[in-house]
């Protein structure tokens, strides 16, 4: 497979799980959450200094709709994500030289 | 598995970024020495496939999900060194600007998950690897079974942290033992999507994938 549709590809899936399966997340809590709770130490957390920003929680503020604010969270994460990794990359590329 | 604020105290938590810090600054040198420049678009792709993965929790045993890890999913896929990486900036993203995970917390996060998931992973793959005689069935069955203990082996190191700076009142022993079999049942799910995705880029891209490399492993 070439590099820019094996590239295009593995995007496209990242963007689909990101963007509109995660609205079909399960929404129980994790393994260290429901360990937390089931053992009684979930009141020992606290908020996020970030709780209220933005894109807390994978929903942008002021999108009433649940799947497409979940979904352009995701969407933003991704790009996010993949912009710092490629510049960290870039500059450990370049010390090299 | 994202620690929040709160669950385990400052010091702990501070002793654990350094820890982490200095597992990434080894991380950073590795990469520079063994990574092509080849190899970079493939580390911002498993990144943001992690993330994306990361968002889809899947239900497991009654009223708990589990998520990807992706510590030996990466490790396999562009080293150890890239890795380790990689997960970090996930952890920090999700942290940031999503509030998932605390603050305080990221360096518990990222020494349970990119340094003690990946490394410890790897180790798990290249052991099965070596025993299997590295052929391209060891490098799935490799993955399978380190990504299926990477999951149980990050929650011990939460067990750990709690051990030593747990806010709760709650014995060690049991929160150790909680945390071990809940996981062990996530680390399921990890295996099979780890398998899959190496899987897939096993065969249509086989060069791509650092596990695959022997001298360099």
């Amino acid at each position: 497979m070439k590099n820019k549709r094996f590239y295009l590809i593995g995007l496209t899936v990242a963007v689909v799980l990101a963007g509109f399966l995660s609205f079909y997340a399960s929404s129980s809590p994790d393994g260290l959450e429901k360990v937390a709770i089931d053992l009684g130490f979930i009141d020992t957390a606290k908020e996020s200094a970030v709780a209220d920003s933005a894109l807390a929680d994978y929903g942008v503020a002021g999108v009433e709709n649940e799947r497409l604010s979940v979904g352009l969270a995701g969407i933003l994460g991704v790009i996010a994500t993949g912009a710092i990794m490629m510049i960290i990359m870039r500059l450990i590329g370049r010390k090299k030289d | 598995m994202h620690i929040p604020d709160g669950f385990i105290n400052i010091p702990t938590a501070s002793a654990s970024a350094a820890l982490a810090v200095a597992g990434l600054g080894y991380s950073v040198r590795a990469a520079k020495e063994k990574l092509d420049e080849k190899a970079a678009p493939l580390v911002g792709l498993v990144a943001v496939f992690i993330f994306a993965g990361q968002m889809i929790n899947f239900p497991v045993a009654a009223g708990t999900s589990g998520h990807l890890l992706g510590a030996v999913l990466a490790a396999v896929l562009v080293g150890p060194h890239a890795a380790a990486l990689a997960l970090t900036v996930v952890l920090a993203i999700q942290a940031l600007l999503f509030a998932d995970g605390g603050l305080t917390a990221l360096g518990l996060n990222v020494f349970n998950m990119a340094i003690v998931g990946v490394w410890g992973g790897y180790g798990a793959f290249l052991l099965v690897r070596k025993v299997l005689r590295s052929t391209r069935s060891a490098v799935l069955v490799g993955s399978a079974i380190a990504a299926f203990i990477s999951v149980p082996l990050a929650a011990t190191a939460f067990s750990l942290q709690y051990a030593i700076g747990g806010q709760g009142t709650f014995a060690a022993s049991t929160v150790f033992a909680a945390m071990f079999s809940t996981h062990i049942v996530i680390g399921i799910g990890e295996a099979v999507i780890t398998t899959l995705t190496v899987g897939a880029i096993l065969k249509t891209r086989p060069d791509l994938v650092f596990g695959m490399k022997k001298a360099k492993a």
